[in-house]
C-alpha cells in the first residue's frame, strides 16, 4: 500500500512518510581525489544520519561532484541526499545530470539557488543562474510528475518509447534568518507550491526568530503540506562562532551563545552540548519533521551528538 | 545611457606601439555624459601620449555620434590621414568606425562598462541588461535580472541582509529588498507570490546576435 503513494521510495521519504522523527547529515566532497576522505566521513554518519546531503561545490570552491560523491555514498550504504545548484549549469545540464543521477540510483535532490562564484576559488568565471532554486523544483518535479521537460517535451526515447520519468523525492532550502523577514514565509510557500517534499533550513540558533518564522509557517498550513528539517551546526569555538556571526550571511548567533562558549571550560564540548539541548528542543516543535546535522568538517563528533539527542537507534526500512 | 571607463594608458600604449600618426576620435553622446570619451577627455589622452612622446603625430576630433555613419563624414579626411585610429566610442562606436573604413586599424580607448544611471557625481549604476523581455511593470520599477547578483526572479536568495547583498554589503542593494518595499508601499505585494517561470533567454544575447527589424521602417 505504501509503495504505491511514494514519490520515490527513497529511504528518506518512507521515513517521513511513516511520521519518523528524521535525521539527515552532511557531507562535503573532498578537494581532490582522496577518497579515503569520502570512506571517513561515511563511517562517521553511517548508522547516525538517515540520510546525508552531497554538497555541490559548496561556496562556489571546485569538489568532486555532488553526483558522483552521492553514488559512492549509495555503494557504501549511507543514503545520499544529491544537492544541486544553478550556479553552474543550464536547464539542459541540470536535466540530464537529473536523469544521470537517477540512472545511477540517486532518489533525492535538494534544490539550490547556489553560492555566488565570488566567494569561491574561480572568481572570474561566468555564473549561469538560468534557473533560481524555486524553477528548479518546478522544473524536477515536472519531470518526475507531468513526465515532460523544461521544454515542454515528453520525457521518453521516441515517439513511441515508454514515458520513463525519474522518480526523484524533491527538497529545498529555507533561510528564516535573512531579509526581508516577511518575504521569508512567501519564499517558503512558493517553494510548497512549486512542489518541494521537504525543506531543510539555514542553521538555526536564533530560536525565537525562528519559532517565529515556524508560527508562520503553521499559520499558513504549510507545514501540513511539507516536512521541516531544521537545520543545527554545532559551535566548535568563540572564532568560529563569531566568523559565523559576522561573515556568514543569513546566519544570525546570539549573544548569549557566544558569552556561554567563552565561559565554558571547553568551547568545543560546549558547543555539543548547546547543539544537543537545540535539538531536543526543536524536536517538540510543532511542525517540526528531523534535523539536518550539519557538521562542517566535524563529522567525527556526528555520533556523540546523535547519542546524547536521544536520536539512537535510527529507524530502520525495509528494502 | 551606455557607461564606459577609460583603459590604462599603458595598456592604451602597448596597443598603439608602432603608429606614428594617430587620431583619437571621441563621441559626444553617452561617453561624454559619463566623461569618459568626450572632447575633453580627447584632449586630455592626446596631451598625455604627446608627453609619452612616442607618436609623431596626434591629432583630436569628436564627432556628435559614432554609432550614425552621418556623422563619420565630417573626419572623413583627419581619417583617412591617419594610420590608425584610437576611438573613444563604447564598442558600437568602435565597430561601426571599422565597419566604415575597413583599410584603416582601429582601438579602443574605452572600456564599454554597462547601461545605467547616475547615483552621485562619479558613481553609475548598472540598471539593465536589454533582456529583451521588460518585467520592470511586475517588479516595482527594479529589474532582479539587472541588479540582483544572480538574476533571480522568485525572489531573495539567503545572502540578503539588512537591505544589501552578501556578494558586496558595502556597494550592492538587495534588488529583492527594494522591489519587496517598493511594492509593500504599492499595495502590489501579491506580484510575489506567482511563481515566475524558468526565463525566456531567447530574447536575450544567449539566443543569438540581436537584431532589430522595423518593417514599417523600411524605405
Amino acid at each position: 500500500m505504501e509503495a504505491t503513494k511514494l514519490k520515490s521510495g527513497s529511504r528518506l521519504e518512507r521515513l517521513l512518510a511513516r511520521g519518523e522523527f528524521v535525521l539527515t547529515g552532511e557531507l562535503g566532497p573532498p578537494r581532490s581525489v582522496e577518497l579515503e576522505i569520502i570512506d571517513k566521513k561515511v563511517a562517521h554518519l553511517k548508522g547516525y544520519v538517515d540520510a546525508a546531503n552531497v554538497t555541490d561545490n559548496q561556496t562556489a570552491i571546485v569538489r568532486i561532484s555532488s553526483i558522483a560523491v552521492s553514488k559512492m555514498l549509495l555503494d557504501r550504504g549511507l543514503e545520499p541526499v544529491a544537492q544541486i545548484t544553478c550556479r553552474d549549469r543550464n536547464r539542459i545540464a541540470i536535466q540530464s545530470d537529473v536523469l544521470g543521477a537517477y540512472a545511477l540510483g540517486l532518489r533525492n535532490i535538494l534544490c539550490l539557488t547556489g553560492d555566488h562564484q565570488t566567494f569561491g576559488d574561480h572568481p572570474t568565471a561566468r555564473h549561469v543562474f538560468d534557473l533560481d532554486s524555486i524553477q528548479l523544483i518546478k522544473v524536477l518535479k515536472d519531470m518526475r510528475d507531468e513526465k515532460r521537460f523544461a521544454g515542454g517535451e515528453e520525457i521518453r526515447n521516441g515517439k513511441k518509447g515508454p514515458l520513463v520519468a525519474p522518480q526523484i523525492f524533491l527538497g529545498a532550502a529555507a533561510n528564516p534568518f535573512a531579509d526581508p523577514f516577511e518575504f521569508r514565509i512567501i519564499r517558503l510557500a512558493k517553494k510548497v507550491k512549486a512542489g518541494a517534499d521537504f525543506i531543510q533550513t539555514q542553521i538555526v540558533y536564533d530560536m525565537d526568530r525562528f519559532e517565529g518564522w515556524l508560527k508562520q509557517a503553521r499559520d499558513m498550513g504549510l507545514t501540513e503540506k511539507i516536512k521541516i528539517l531544521a537545520g543545527i551546526t554545532p559551535l566548535k569555538s568563540v572564532p568560529m562562532a563569531k566568523y559565523m556571526k559576522n561573515k556568514v550571511a543569513g546566519v544570525s548567533i546570539p549573544d548569549a551563545l557566544i558569552d556561554r562558549l567563552a565561559k565554558a571550560e571547553k568551547a568545543s564540548d560546549e558547543g555539543i552540548k548547546i547543539a544537543v539541548e537545540q535539538i531536543q528542543h526543536l524536536r517538540q516543535l510543532d511542525g517540526i519533521a528531523g534535523i539536518h546535522l550539519m557538521a562542517i568538517e566535524w563529522e567525527h563528533r556526528v555520533p556523540e551528538i546523535v547519542e546524547k539527542a536521544g536520536l539512537l537507534p535510527r529507524p530502520v526500512v525495509e528494502a | 545611457m551606455i557607461t564606459a571607463e577609460q583603459k590604462p594608458l599603458e595598456e592604451i600604449q602597448q596597443m598603439l606601439a608602432g603608429v606614428d600618426k594617430l587620431l583619437i576620435l571621441g563621441c559626444g553622446t553617452c561617453v561624454t555624459v559619463c566623461l569618459a570619451g568626450g572632447e575633453k577627455e580627447v584632449a586630455t589622452l592626446a596631451d598625455l601620449l604627446r608627453l609619452k612622446g612616442s607618436i609623431d603625430q596626434i591629432t583630436e576630433a569628436t564627432i556628435e555620434r559614432q554609432c550614425d555613419q552621418e556623422f563619420f563624414e565630417e573626419v572623413t579626411r583627419k581619417i583617412e590621414d591617419a594610420d590608425a585610429v584610437l576611438s573613444l566610442a563604447c564598442g558600437a562606436g568602435v565597430q561601426l568606425l571599422a565597419r566604415i573604413f575597413p583599410e584603416k586599424c582601429v582601438y579602443p580607448g574605452v572600456n564599454t562598462r554597462f547601461i545605467g544611471l547616475v547615483e552621485e557625481q562619479g558613481k553609475w549604476l548598472e540598471s539593465c541588461l536589454a533582456c529583451g523581455d521588460c518585467k520592470l511593470g511586475k517588479f516595482g520599477g527594479v529589474c532582479p535580472i539587472a541588479r540582483c547578483s544572480k538574476s533571480l526572479l522568485n525572489g531573495p536568495c539567503g545572502g540578503s541582509i539588512d537591505g544589501k547583498c552578501e556578494v558586496d554589503p558595502e556597494t550592492i542593494d538587495c534588488a529583492w529588498q527594494l522591489i519587496y518595499d517598493r511594492l509593500a508601499k504599492l499595495g502590489q505585494l501579491e506580484n510575489l507570490t506567482e511563481i515566475e517561470e524558468p526565463n525566456d533567454f531567447s530574447t536575450a544575447h544567449d539566443g543569438r546576435p540581436r537584431r532589430l527589424d522595423r518593417a514599417d521602417m523600411h524605405l
